[in-house]
């Protein structure tokens, strides 16, 4: 049986590996098929009038213009496997410095926004479900119904104009005070201006996790042990506590850690807002920059996010649930 | 048979609601082309009042019109790239169901990567490869939104496969087609239709994420996201009303498509029948 | 019968709202007309065939009918009216039901945790560790889930849910199905013998030749309606059964021959007026279309003109 989880475990870890790959190639041959010339777009037309052929020959060669994309692709690979990203055009760092950075400053926003979303939404899924077609439900559905027609910029926008604009109590932008060493920076400064993206991503967040946990309630306040338990007199929080949590937590979970994409894919438009400099604002700037090497880079640092929340669903679900973990699924 | 107001009575009601107001957006979008553009500095950055309900921006454009302007773009645009991306979603779910195992397997691992992107990064990536513009949000949207719905029918099309009804037909000779139209398509397409609705309020949301960032279409074309990154230029100042009425509508509007699909969705399916 | 009349069901209507074509709705009753009484220390079995609505029964009584269902007649409980206040104090301690599968256990529960419904006080388990030495059941069948159960093991595991209560009245819903008959006999009488330590038993069956073997009483349900009550002796020959659904049942068993009941019991969408039975039965005639009341007949009751 042991051998069987190694087995599923390793399988699974390969598809992880695999998809990573296809998900460079992908990236790779879509900026590839860009129109967009990467000398022009970073080193800009005036200034690259004034270089004389040689330079420019120099830095076509550096960048790789003439190669067939399929060199350039195995270039790049076999750097990327050496951990050498290349060099960002935009930042003129080395793509692994910019990222650590960048990453460093999402990771903490999203992290509290991923947390906080996931037991909100766990909380107000099971209260609705729990209490399917009563005001308190509705409200929930409303609010859910709501905040996922809402785009995460927009809710973004406003809470900026409450807190920074308006009310002046919380920093409008940026993740440190401007102005101020990288060495004078407390974590409370941090902390300060994390929390309205924070508090923006985890609005959005917990619509997607508290609709999934309420249907999945409902399902559980449908099924027949439930029925049992009610003619045994059990009172609701007693068939919360016995049965709902139980049967809900599991699917919660696994949910919670595929829905990293989303989480991701949120960011981006929040950090933009408020100018937060993590990945997501660094993906933007790479992209209306062209700056191949960085959204190359961060494009495969959140699918290896996203698959390893993906993996961690998979094997989470086999110890939540007894009737894998023991084996034998059913008699 | 009473004839009482029912649960299903109510849910109709919405839906026409949901779908007038749209029509009334996409139609109004029609007329208000010149007045969207048309700039008056003589009224510049008025609050909201009774002739300017959603006031005027720096150059004193009227909000109103090029709100109603920029959601009917939007809109068309979302629209255009979620059937897009649903027929698309159709052919690869029933490809992967019915073409034997090497296809499924390919339209398997193309959905786990599709999925593996971050959807607004995958976006980037796409308008990127198009060089930006009307062309990449309208592929962009399309390309990323199908994944879901393919595998729904995906699913759908391999458990029809199995059903005792559906293999005793093919063992009394009926051909395939005869199979798809009359056992295939009353059980797919209700979900296909309920699948593309609801594909329009997240091709909306995406398409106004991606012009918000700057990706999709130029200032002359004011797509909710345009108007609403331009807005934020003039957030700090206080100009609160150009940020707040376009998202309001834009809001709504995502709401009607929402509960259009929602409903549609339970009125299709039987398992209603008892609520 | 001195005996204490624990339950008593008069004319119990159960019906539920459906969606007809489109926005039309309609009104679908299941049960239509069903009466029937126990006393303490007694057995009856409703029996009916498969897909009469019978379980729906025990879930009106318990009142835990699904929300679009409605219910109308009369319950009695120990002589005073089984109301919706009550019932919620009651279930789970004096009535309690004995439910018909795996699917009512949850599945990710330990055995022992749920019987005890999660409690933890000392007495209940030990009344749950008497149990199973009672039930032969090992003690480490306690940390089990229930997707680790046998069939037999399942019915056990059910019958004690209510054994660590002190039922007065026990419901047990289709018992039997998916046991061989070995071990559906030994859960009927798992379930006389709580009869014999003086709870009124409510077996809900489609079997009528096991229920014959254990209960006291019949009520046999047909189509919505209890159309006769009768004694186990009246089972003994087809002549002391007096409604001719009734005699029917009789022919049908294996052992009286295995006769076959022509037509089919009418559908719960048609709406019958009168006898159920009239349009399969060879002694209908046209009184059977009006309204048939109680008679008493031998040791029991029948619903029949006859």
């Amino acid at each position: 049986m042991n051998n069987l989880k190694a087995k599923f475990i390793l399988k699974n870890f390969i598809k992880v590996l695999l998809l990573l790959f296809a998900v460079s190639v992908a990236a790779f041959a879509l900026m590839t098929a860009s129109p967009i010339d990467p000398l022009k777009a970073n080193v800009g037309q005036a200034a690259l009038g004034s270089m004389s052929q040689e330079q420019i020959a120099k830095l076509e060669e550096y960048w790789g213009v003439g190669q067939p994309p399929l060199q350039r692709y195995i270039a790049w690979f076999r750097d990327f496997v050496r951990g050498d990203m290349g060099i960002s055009l935009l930042y003129r760092q080395k793509v692994t410095t910019v990222i650590a950075v960048k990453l460093g400053n999402s990771l903490f926003l999203m992290i509290i926004a991923w947390v906080l979303s996931g037991l909100i939404g766990f909380l107000l899924g099971s209260l609705a479900g729990m209490n399917r077609g009563k005001p308190i439900d509705k409200i929930i559905k409303g609010y859910c119904l709501v905040i996922s027609s809402t785009p995460a910029f927009w809710i973004a926008m406003l809470l900026l104009i409450i807190f920074g604009v308006w009310l002046k109590i919380l920093p409008i932008g940026l993740s440190v005070p401007i102005g101020v060493e990288a060495s004078g920076v407390t974590f409370l400064d941090r902390v300060r201006h994390a929390i309205l993206p924070a508090v923006t991503l985890s609005i959005t967040g917990i619509s997607n996790i508290a609709m999934h946990t309420r249907e999945k309630m409902i399902d559980i306040c449908d099924s027949d042990y439930v029925l049992f338990a009610k003619a045994r007199g059990e009172s609701s929080w007693q068939i919360f506590k016995n049965h709902g949590f139980r049967n809900v937590l599991g699917p919660a979970v696994t949910l919670q850690f595929a829905s990293i994409s989303e989480i991701f894919g949120g960011s981006v438009l929040v950090e933009q807002v408020f100018s937060y400099p993590g990945l997501g604002q660094a993906a933007v700037s790479a992209g209306l920059g062209s700056d191949m090497p960085l959204l190359m880079a961060i494009t495969i640092i959140s699918a290896l996010f996203v698959f390893g929340g993906n993996f961690i669903a998979n094997i989470l679900y086999g110890v939540i649930d007894p009737r894998i973990r023991r084996g034998g699924v059913g008699r | 048979m009473n004839n009482r107001w029912n649960r299903r009575k109510t849910l109709v009601l919405w839906l026409v609601i949901a779908v007038v107001f749209l029509a009334a957006v996409c139609i109004g979008g029609l007329f208000c082309e010149d007045a969207a553009r048309a700039t008056d500095f003589s009224r510049k950055n008025i609050a909201p009042c009774l002739k300017y309900p959603f006031g005027t921006d720096w150059l004193g454009r009227d909000m109103f019109a090029r709100t109603v302007r920029g959601l009917s773009i939007s809109i068309i645009i979302g629209v255009c790239a979620a059937t897009f991306s649903a027929v698309m979603a159709f052919i690869l779910g029933v490809v992967s169901a019915t073409m034997g195992k090497t296809a499924d397997t390919i339209v398997t691992w193309i959905i786990d990567l599709v999925m593996g992107i971050p959807h607004m990064l995958l976006l980037i990536l796409i308008c990127v490869a198009c060089g930006r513009g009307l062309k990449g949000v309208i592929l962009g949207v399309a390309l990323t939104h199908w994944t879901s719905l393919a595998r729904l029918i995906r699913g759908e099309v391999l458990q029809l496969k199995e059903q005792i009804y559906i293999k005793t037909a093919r063992k009394l000779g009926k051909s395939n087609l005869y199979i798809a139209m009359k056992h295939m398509a009353p059980h797919l397409l209700p979900q296909f239709i309920v699948g593309l609705v609801l594909l329009f309020p997240h091709a909306i949301l995406h398409e106004s994420g991606i012009t918000f960032l700057g990706f999709g279409l130029s200032n002359e074309q004011p797509a909710i996201g345009i108007i609403l990154s331009e807005a934020m230029k003039y957030l700090i100042t206080g100009k609160w009303w150009l940020a707040l009425f376009p998202g309001i509508m834009l809001v709504i509007t995502v709401v009607c498509f929402y509960t259009t699909g929602e409903n549609l969705r339970r009125l299709l399916d039987p398992a209603s029948a008892h609520e | 019968m001195d005996k204490e009349k624990i339950l008593e069901i008069n004319n119990l209507k159960i019906s539920f709202t459906q969606y007809q074509k489109g926005m039309q709705q309609t009104e679908l009753s299941v049960i239509k007309d069903l009466s029937v009484t126990i006393h303490a220390g007694e057995m009856v079995a409703v029996v009916g065939s498969s897909g009469s609505g019978k379980s729906l029964l025990a879930h009106g009584i318990l009142g835990i009918l699904p929300y679009n269902a409605e219910m109308g007649g009369e319950i009695r409980y120990c002589g005073k009216p089984l109301t919706e206040k009550n019932i919620r104090k009651l279930r789970g301690k004096e009535i309690v039901l004995v439910p018909q599968s795996t699917a009512y256990l949850d599945p990710l529960m330990k055995v022992g945790r749920q019987i005890c419904k999660g409690q933890k006080d000392k007495e209940k388990k030990h009344r749950l560790d008497t149990i199973f030495e009672e039930y032969s059941l090992d003690k480490k069948v306690q940390e089990q889930y229930p997707f680790e159960l046998s069939g037999g093991m399942t019915r056990r595991i059910m019958i004690s849910t209510a054994l660590v209560e002190n039922p007065k009245l026990v419901i047990a819903d289709e018992p039997t199905p998916g046991l061989d008959p070995k071990l559906a006999k030994r859960a009927m009488e798992h379930f006389r013998q709580l009869a014999d330590m003086g709870a009124a038993v409510l077996v809900i069956t489609h079997d009528l030749e096991l229920a014959l073997e254990t209960v006291d009483r019949v009520q046999v349900f047909y189509a919505g309606h209890t159309i006769e009550d009768a004694s186990v002796d009246d089972f003994e020959r087809e002549e002391t059964l007096r409604h001719p659904y009734s005699r029917a049942l009789w022919r049908a068993m294996p052992k009286h021959g295995f006769h076959y009941i022509g037509g089919v019991q009418p559908y719960v969408k048609d709406n019958l007026q009168g006898c159920p039975f009239a349009p399969r039965c060879d002694m209908a005639s046209r009184e059977c279309q009006g309204e048939i009341p109680w008679k008493v007949s031998g040791s029991g009751y029948v619903r029949c003109i006859l």
